[in-house]
């Protein structure tokens, strides 16, 4: 098991946001985690990064007991966390600072390739859109070699264009480099053509409501029975009727 | 915005030559003799052997203390913004001295350093101290959190969190600060040459009304003031043109 989540509940002064979880996820799959706005579902993507202590229950990934961040896993915010005094490579190349030269131009050479910044290298974040931002940022994140990848609402920022096409990088990315992902959005149809399996939680406290398997492979029809048969389930399980 | 600062050059040297212009023949006009005329302004100041020197005393003096402020508020600044707790015990004591003019300190100054350079000096560390420490300290507070979480996260400590999170982040609010604490240090500098030097331009203003009503130097040494403090102003603007900090002047463009 990469990542356990053993009875977690956590109160922010006498509301309690999270109520007893219990989650586990394996080596290399994609998790998504989803509710409605408030159900802790951040809260749960902070404790799983040691930036928050559970009040009750633990969180251990490879058997250790998460204390504190890490390296090995990195957090990705919304596209508003790369360093704007910093360029694509020096961003990409922030967290190296334990490697050698040039191991360390190496991997900045492989990840501005691999998130197809090439070009943008001397360029500041300022100059780029908010979809190559994002993109950068999972460069920063994946250039320090993580085994697990947290995404809270990392795509909520941009436009629905940038963002379908997001998710397709996300999961060609994903697919060539084999990270765990625990991936935080709202968006029902987000987390059914991304994910293995998608974490229903309820609203406030957050309690898992239902596990979903998305048993469709990659790279996935959103027109296929099959697709819209789990989306419609969900939307069940939340209790939205689907029509607008 | 670039054409924009071209056509307001222009404009602006026009308005200054009009305004000299009225000067001139104002002056002329009725004939005052407490009040010198530009010609007679540029004509004294020329006659003034000790010009230059004075001009290099007073930056000489500007640049000891001033330095010293930079040097002593960013770390200071630093440090009370990353501690909230060392922030929380020094808030008073800097929210006191804060309001007390730099000029209140003269008489101190002169006990403390005597008839010298130190004295106007630690007049205009004291005067550019503050504003440094304030700006770099809000500054700090201000930095968002996401930045900080994703150098811990990248396993910095807390050392290397500050020098290469949170100082790049609060660099241009400091640049902000140098340019404020400038400005006051200027100011003090000329009152602080009226005491405890015999040099400087603070210096010229009031020895050439007290030497010999010499209102043509009164006048040059005011002008050569603010023309040195538009000029220096001008220089500590243009880091924030810098590669490094332009992310934060650039907003929206």
């Amino acid at each position: 098991m990469k990542v356990l989540f053993r009875d977690i509940s956590h109160d922010f002064g006498s509301v309690r946001v999270l109520d007893d979880i219990n989650l586990s996820v394996v080596a290399g799959e994609f998790v998504c985690i989803l509710g409605p706005s408030g159900c802790g579902k951040s809260t749960l993507l902070n404790i799983a990064g040691g930036f928050v202590a559970p009040m009750e229950g633990e969180v251990s990934i490879d058997g250790e007991k998460v204390s504190g961040p890490d390296p090995r896993r990195i957090f990705v915010f919304q596209e508003r966390g790369v360093f704007p005094w910093l360029t694509v490579e020096e961003n990409i190349g922030f967290g190296l600072f334990r490697q050698g030269e040039k191991e360390k131009r190496e991997r900045i050479a492989h990840y501005v390739q691999l998130v197809g910044l090439k070009g943008f290298e001397k360029s500041y974040p300022r100059e780029l859109s908010g979809g190559m931002k994002q993109r950068l940022e999972v460069a920063r994140a994946l250039a320090v070699d993580p085994d697990v990848l947290y995404l809270d609402e990392p795509f909520g920022a941009l436009d629905s264009i940038t963002r379908l096409q997001m998710r397709r990088e996300l999961l060609r990315i994903w697919q060539a480099e084999r990270k765990t992902i625990l991936f935080v959005t709202h968006d029902i149809e987000e987390s059914v053509q991304l994910a293995d399996r998608v974490v229903v939680l309820s609203a406030r406290p957050g309690r898992v409501r239902r596990v979903v398997d998305i048993d469709i492979p990659h790279p996935r029809d959103l027109s296929d029975p099959r697709y819209i048969a789990l989306r419609d389930e969900i939307f069940g399980e939340i209790g939205l009727a689907h029509q607008v | 915005m670039r054409d924009e600062g071209r056509g307001t050059r222009y404009e602006s040297i026009l308005v200054t030559a009009v305004l000299v212009a009225l000067w001139h023949f104002a002056v002329m006009a009725t004939g005052t003799k407490i009040f010198p005329s530009p010609v007679a302004v540029l004509r004294g100041l020329n006659d003034l052997p000790h010009l230059g020197a004075y001009t290099r005393d007073s930056l000489f003096r500007v640049a000891c203390g001033y330095g010293a402020a930079v040097l002593l508020g960013i770390p200071v600044g630093l440090a009370l913004g990353w501690f909230s707790s060392a922030a929380r015990a020094a808030n008073p004591l800097i929210q006191m001295l804060r309001p007390i003019s730099p000029l209140a300190w003269m008489p101190l100054s002169v006990i403390w350093f005597g008839v010298s350079n130190l004295a106007p000096i630690f007049l205009i560390f004291l005067a550019s101290f503050f504003p440094v420490v304030l700006a770099t300290m809000n500054g700090v507070r201000n930095v968002p959190p996401v930045y900080v979480q994703a150098g811990r996260n990248f396993g910095l400590s807390t050392g290397a969190l500050i020098a290469r999170v949170i100082f790049p982040a609060v660099l241009p609010r400091i640049l902000v600060g140098l340019r404020i604490a400038f400005g006051v240090a200027w100011l003090v500098l000329v009152a602080a040459e009226m005491i405890a030097v015999d040099s400087g331009l603070g210096y010229l203003i009031i020895d050439a009304r007290n030497a010999g009503k010499r209102y043509d130097l009164v006048v040059g040494g005011m002008l050569l003031i603010g023309a040195i403090g538009l000029v220096l102003d001008a220089l500590i603007r243009r880091t924030e043109k810098l590669k490094f900090v332009r992310w934060a002047f650039t907003e929206g463009r």
